[in-house]
């Protein structure tokens, strides 16, 4: 059947538009994946950095601005931590402006101290602004005692000021509102501070207050870190203890055992049996495997850090 | 009621259903809901939060919007299309005619947020798999935007009675714009001395005080809202409702219609 003209304008309007779709779309994929034009295209930039201005410029509707900005600054340290470029310059303005906009958006001082404290790549290295974060948040939502937990975390794990730790947990502790931790928290870091019980409390405290998974695993990662921790320290206290009594070191765990000093042969939590050293050390077997962990390392090595997740 | 006043309110519900940007509003409001489930995703911890914030300020400013473009062709329209000279030539008085368009604006209005708080629901239970009892006060925040609707609907009428439809949508936005930041024109006013004082003292309490009725934030975090800010809220949009529909019936009543 012949096609009018009327038919024939359709095809050709949809082939056009078929065709120059897929065409996009392949450009566009080529853009994407050229790691040269990365730098090139749109830069990250706060253009308003005045919160009040923002807070006027949103009519009123500062709760959802303020969510758009918390979003902002997550993508921001995930792209970041993602590339491993060690440059978080927006992550302590984009935070400021998110609790001035909401002071009761309370993921934003949890998180983003998490974010801005730990040494690059884990987090920004900015500490002190973590401080200012989430003393921010005591100011303005002074019930809240995870904030007061999360204080107390910062200055037990980045500052190592345990006086003021324990300060944190016993404020935290005296709300009508807390964890049931909060006051033995308190005690402990008053006394312990240094303590594998101390830090595995805190841990685990960690793990029970939050519903994140990403936080949980975090949490149980460092429970196994600390566990490992301690038994490479009680086994090199038990070589030494060895080495007094025999007069010299061990060739292998197995004289422990036979010294009665342990039984069976000890392993680390993924199960692996800790390797004697000549030198009378006590080394893991796979230390990438063991993350967070800062004893059973070969002389020289970092904390094992875990894999970056990948982007959203 | 009035039975004139409310036949007019009911038809100009009827004409107003039957726009299609209206559904398009709708719809675009509706979709925005589903859309926060999709930006809690990509953010942590405030699932809830996003669906609420960007679902009810979805529901404010597209209500807004559909006050105004329906609200300021109500009674051009009526004179375009010259209807208007055969309702008046009835027995249809002209305080009547607009209080009658008021009460029809408000009725869609309300129909409208019913519908697009329905998507709200909806993308919360599907965040949460249950409701809980802190969502109860998002039917709070839902009531204070059709409270703002109220006020909005009269302003567009009022604004509509004398102006052409650009400029009473243009008079009717600033407004709104300038009501959201009433907080800030009473500190302004504070902050003067002398004569200005009184000056911007009654701007300040003359423009309508939309931030009063924004508990947007507030109910996100599922903080309650007192009952007597519920009461004040109440009174105050009835009352500059009244205020800008008594207005447009003034002018109405003087405007020469050939």
């Amino acid at each position: 059947m012949k096609m009018t003209a009327t038919g024939r304008v359709n095809v050709v309007a949809a082939a056009v538009l078929l065709c120059s779709m897929a065409g996009a779309m392949a450009t566009l994929h080529a853009i994407d994946h050229n790691d040269a034009w990365q730098g090139a295209v749109a830069q990250d930039a706060i253009y308003v950095t005045s919160s009040t201005a923002l807070r006027r410029m949103s009519l009123g509707y500062t709760g959802l601005l303020a969510d758009i900005y918390w979003t902002r600054a997550v993508q921001y340290f995930g792209r970041q931590h993602h590339a491993d470029s060690g440059d978080f310059t927006l992550l302590a303005p984009l935070l400021e402006i998110t609790t001035e906009l909401d002071p009761k958006l309370y993921p934003a001082y949890q998180f983003g101290a998490n974010f801005l404290a730990p040494k690059p790549p884990g987090g920004a290295g900015l500490p002190g602004a973590a401080l200012e974060l989430i003393k921010y948040g005591i100011e303005h939502n002074p019930d809240q005692w995870r904030l007061y937990y999360n204080l107390g975390f910062l200055y037990y794990t980045e500052f190592k000021d345990y006086a003021k730790a324990a300060e944190a947990f016993k404020q935290g502790a005296q709300l009508p509102v807390t964890n049931e931790f909060m006051p033995i928290l308190a005690a402990r870091m008053a006394q312990h501070a240094g303590e594998f019980d101390t830090a595995r409390m805190l841990w685990v405290t960690t793990y029970q207050s939050t519903k994140e998974a990403r936080i949980r695993q975090n949490a149980v990662e460092h429970l196994l870190a600390l566990q490992v921790d301690e038994e490479v320290t009680q086994l090199e206290q038990v070589v030494d203890k060895y080495r007094q009594l025999k007069g010299r070191l061990p060739s292998s765990t197995a004289d422990l055992e036979r010294a009665g000093f342990i039984h069976g042969t000890p392993a680390d939590p993924k199960g692996h049996p800790y390797k004697l050293m000549p030198d009378g050390r006590i080394e893991v077997q796979d230390p990438k495997n063991l993350y967070f962990i800062t004893k059973g390392l070969p002389p020289g090595a970092f904390p094992p850090q875990p894999p970056r997740e990948a982007n959203h | 009621m009035n039975p004139r006043i409310g036949y007019i309110a009911f038809n100009t519900f009827r004409e107003a259903v039957r726009d299609r940007v209206l559904y398009n509003l709708i719809a675009f409001a509706l979709v925005l809901s589903g859309a926060a489930i999709i930006v809690g995703e990509i953010s942590i911890d405030i699932e809830r939060l996003v669906v609420v914030n960007l679902g009810l300020t979805a529901v404010s400013l597209f209500g807004v919007v559909i006050a105004i473009f329906i609200g300021i062709g109500l009674v051009s329209k009526e004179i375009d299309k010259r209807t208007l000279y055969t309702v008046l030539s009835r027995p249809v008085r002209r305080w009547e005619f607009v209080v009658g368009k008021f009460f029809g604006l408000t009725g869609t209005l309300v129909v409208n947020t019913f519908l697009m708080a329905v998507g709200v629901f909806l993308a919360l239970l599907y965040v949460n798999n249950k409701f809980e009892r802190m969502d109860l006060w998002v039917l709070a925040a839902l009531y204070f935007i059709v409270l703002q609707f109220l006020i909005v609907c009269a302003l567009a009428l009022f604004f509509s009675s004398f102006s052409t439809p650009l400029m009473s949508a243009v008079f009717t936005f600033a407004l709104f714009v300038i009501g959201n930041l009433a907080e800030d024109m009473r500190a302004l006013a504070r902050a003067t001395h002398g004569a200005a004082v009184w000056l911007a003292t009654g701007i300040a309490y003359l423009v309508p005080n939309f931030s009063a009725l924004n508990v947007i934030s507030q109910v996100a975090h599922g903080d309650p809202i007192p009952a007597r800010l519920i009461l004040y809220n109440t009174v105050y949009a009835l009352l500059y409702s009244a205020m800008a529909i008594s207005g447009a019936v003034l002018i109405f009543q003087r405007r020469n219609l050939k």
